[in-house]
């Protein structure tokens, strides 16, 4: 993969601008923390970044997930893989997954604690049960690079560790929105501060310790 | 202010019908009505379902037909709905829903005659119209963020599936399903012009003073409806649907040519078809105008107008028939809850033109039986949707009993609802007042009937384009009232 690179960047909620212009190169391998207070623009950032690169593979996990809660959790993460498949395989996959699809899903799902839902629908879920089953279908999209809104803020302590690890062991590439200053540090090599919609840190995370984030908020 | 307006607006339709009121005519000219209603009555109680042939088949037809159209017409109305964003296609919907099934079935009947082919899309073609423009909303109220997070190079297929039809699928079952309901209130009264459904058979029976008949038809119908949830399972349906085709009976054949004369000749107004050219169109349609729709459409208008007042009355007097707030909610209380829903049953599941018609034989041809029957069918939906909407509020627990309690708690809480619904039923008020002409009341109805009782096919499609523009009219206005009083729909999507 090669670096992705945004030029003068901007983003406008109506009238308003909330982001940029900002210009920004993320090599492979770069591991992108975004923090600051909310509202800044992390998630307009996010999206900016998505419509960019969208054909170079960019997988999204948006803050409010876009599950179907109709849908059963197999059928959600299967999702991820809609265009690896021809229409009719996937037609035939609502109304009965294939052996070898159940065997690619379900170790992720027993990984991420969901190993008994995997036919419930997600409706049917706790807040942090369904940001787990949004992870894994981000997971089983796979793709060049994680563009991530706050993947862990529903989930406690070690749950939130096992996801973030799984995140960053699929894609060795990604930009994540943190509100956990250190889960962001740990898991990512490199930080970005934003502040009234343009950047103003940005360091490799082993430069940093959370006091020097906290001017941010 | 949004209750102050309501009031207004409510009022003002209570002058306007009062002022209806005294335009129309609403004598009873039969010689002894209540002796025929006694009749009728005796054949619900002693209803007599020895002809056991006979029923069974008016049943079988009903339901056939039913199936079949509305089968047809939610798979039509499924793929118009994919184009729904298209101005041809809402404009084709609107113009095909605001034609009555009646007249789509008096239409199909003069080239395709006594076929079974007649029966189906009179039902497919106006359900299309309105399944198509339903499941447009219904797919449009899904959440757009799925198919955001969707991989780049899913087919359409697919990320249509997976997330705008997964997400609206219940809603799309749910309503499918109700309007299942309404099919088969279609289909019986498609049997008042000849096909072999229910009406059919109920017009002959009561022809033959044969009440012990009707009593049984009428029983079988209600039953029918009032346990559809429990015999239309999903599982089911499919089973149904590859078994209906071949239950709707042969009919008679098609005779094709008559198909072709019937666009070729017989729609062709009649200057135009004498070579008269424009010159004889245009006091041809003067005439038409002048002597027929005026009078049909005034007539139409009168009795929508004080049938939609009477409803509404009907409506908020009889909705604490099924409300727990009134009924109580345990021991006898639930009891009489049944009982008020049975009534309500009886009440929606009677389609107007059956009413009308069972009204027609008892008070003789005025206005009367016509409002009578569509403030009862109509005051039932509305009552029962009421009803549900007012079992959902939470009343605090010293609230007051009785009287009190229905004016200060309930009436005030429901009454939005109640007037979106209302406005809702206005079009479809309309839409059934101008199909009671073929009874002999003289709406819209009427004179297409008679037209194409004397062969007149021209004038009868001049008549019917007159009809689906006038409830066009309405929907827009209801549509725009609705606004003004910004009562939301999100509550039902009720139309039949």
């Amino acid at each position: 993969m090669q670096s992705l690179a945004l030029q003068d960047a901007v983003a406008d909620y109506g009238a308003t601008r909330v982001l940029g212009p900002l210009s920004l190169t993320i090599d492979p391998g770069e591991r992108i923390a975004l923090v600051g207070k909310s509202g800044v623009g992390k998630s307009s950032l996010l999206s900016v970044m998505y419509a960019q690169w969208r054909d170079r593979e960019a997988t999204l996990l948006p803050q409010d997930l876009g599950l179907v809660p109709t849908l059963s959790v197999f059928h959600n993460v299967y999702m991820g893989g809609l265009a690896r498949h021809r229409a009719w395989y996937n037609l035939a996959t609502l109304l009965r997954p294939f052996h070898r699809d159940r065997q690619t899903i379900q170790p992720l799902l027993e990984r991420l604690g969901l190993g008994d839902k995997a036919r419930s629908p997600c409706g049917e879920l706790s807040g942090g049960q369904r940001q787990r089953v949004a992870a894994a279908r981000a997971i089983h999209q796979g793709g060049g690079i994680l563009l991530a809104d706050e993947p862990v803020s529903a989930l406690d302590g070690p749950q939130a560790e096992v996801v973030m690890q799984m995140l960053v062991d699929a894609f060795p590439t990604a930009v994540l929105a943190m509100h956990d200053l250190d889960l962001a540090l740990r898991y990512c090599n490199r930080v970005l501060g934003i502040h009234d919609g343009g950047i103003v840190i940005d360091q490799p995370s082993d430069r940093l310790t959370t006091n020097d984030l906290m001017p941010l908020y | 202010m949004s209750r102050s307006a309501s009031l207004r607006v409510s009022l003002g339709f209570i002058a306007l019908a009062m002022v209806c009121l005294a335009f129309g005519d609403f004598e009873i000219s039969t010689h002894d009505p209540w002796q025929e209603l006694g009749r009728i009555f005796l054949g619900l109680i002693a209803p007599d379902f020895a002809a056991v042939d006979f029923l069974g088949e008016a049943i079988l037809r009903t339901l056939a037909f039913a199936f079949v159209g509305v089968g047809l017409g939610a798979a039509g109305g499924f793929l118009l709905a994919l184009l729904f964003r298209h101005l041809w296609v809402r404009t084709f919907c609107a113009v095909v829903r605001a034609i009555h099934e009646l007249f789509w079935a008096l239409i199909f009947l003069q080239f395709f005659g006594l076929h079974p082919l007649t029966g189906v899309l009179a039902i497919a073609i106006p359900y299309a119209g309105i399944f198509a423009k339903v499941y447009a909303e219904i797919l449009d109220e899904s959440d757009p963020q799925p198919a955001h997070t969707l991989p780049r190079g899913t087919d359409h297929v697919s990320g249509l599936v997976y997330t705008r039809l997964a997400q609206a699928w219940p809603h799309v079952v749910s309503y499918t399903a109700y309007r299942l309901e309404c099919g088969l209130r279609s289909s019986a009264v498609l049997g008042f012009v000849g096909m072999p459904t229910l009406g059919f058979y109920l017009e002959s029976a009561f022809a033959q003073g044969a009440y012990g008949s009707v009593g049984a038809l009428l029983i079988l119908f209600y039953l029918l409806i009032g346990t559809l949830r429990w015999w239309v399972r999903p599982r089911l349906l499919p089973l149904y649907l590859i078994a209906a085709p071949f239950l709707l009976g042969t009919g008679l054949p098609i005779v094709w040519s008559n198909v072709s004369r019937f666009f070729t000749q017989d729609i062709v107004p009649a200057p135009l078809r004498n070579g008269e050219g424009l010159e004889g169109l245009i006091p041809w349609l003067g005439n038409l105008l002048v002597n027929q729709a005026l009078p049909g459409i005034w007539n139409t208008l009168l009795l929508t107008q004080i049938a939609l007042v009477l409803t509404g009355i009907l409506a908020m007097a009889l909705f604490p028939l099924i409300s727990h707030h009134f009924t109580g909610r345990h021991g006898t209380g639930r009891l009489k809850g049944m009982l008020g829903h049975i009534v309500l049953v009886v009440m929606r599941s009677t389609p107007e033109l059956l009413l009308a018609f069972i009204l027609l034989q008892l008070w003789g041809p005025s206005m009367l039986p016509a409002v009578a029957a569509l403030a009862l069918h109509n005051g039932g939906i509305i009552a029962h949707l009421v009803g549900q909407r007012s079992n959902q509020i939470t009343l605090r627990q010293d609230a007051p009993r009785g009287i009190d309690r229905y004016a200060y708690e309930v009436a005030p809480r429901v009454y939005g609802p109640f007037l979106a619904l209302l406005f809702y039923r206005w079009e479809i008020i309309m839409r059934e007042t101008a199909i009671l002409g073929i009874l002999g009341i003289t709406t819209l109805g009427f004179y297409v009937d008679s037209a194409i009782q004397e062969i007149r096919f021209d004038r009868a499609m001049v008549l019917i384009l007159i009809t689906a523009l006038l409830n066009i009219g309405v929907d827009i206005l209801a549509r725009r009232l609705r606004n003004y009083l910004r009562l939301r729909h999100s509550i039902n999507r009720q139309s039949c």
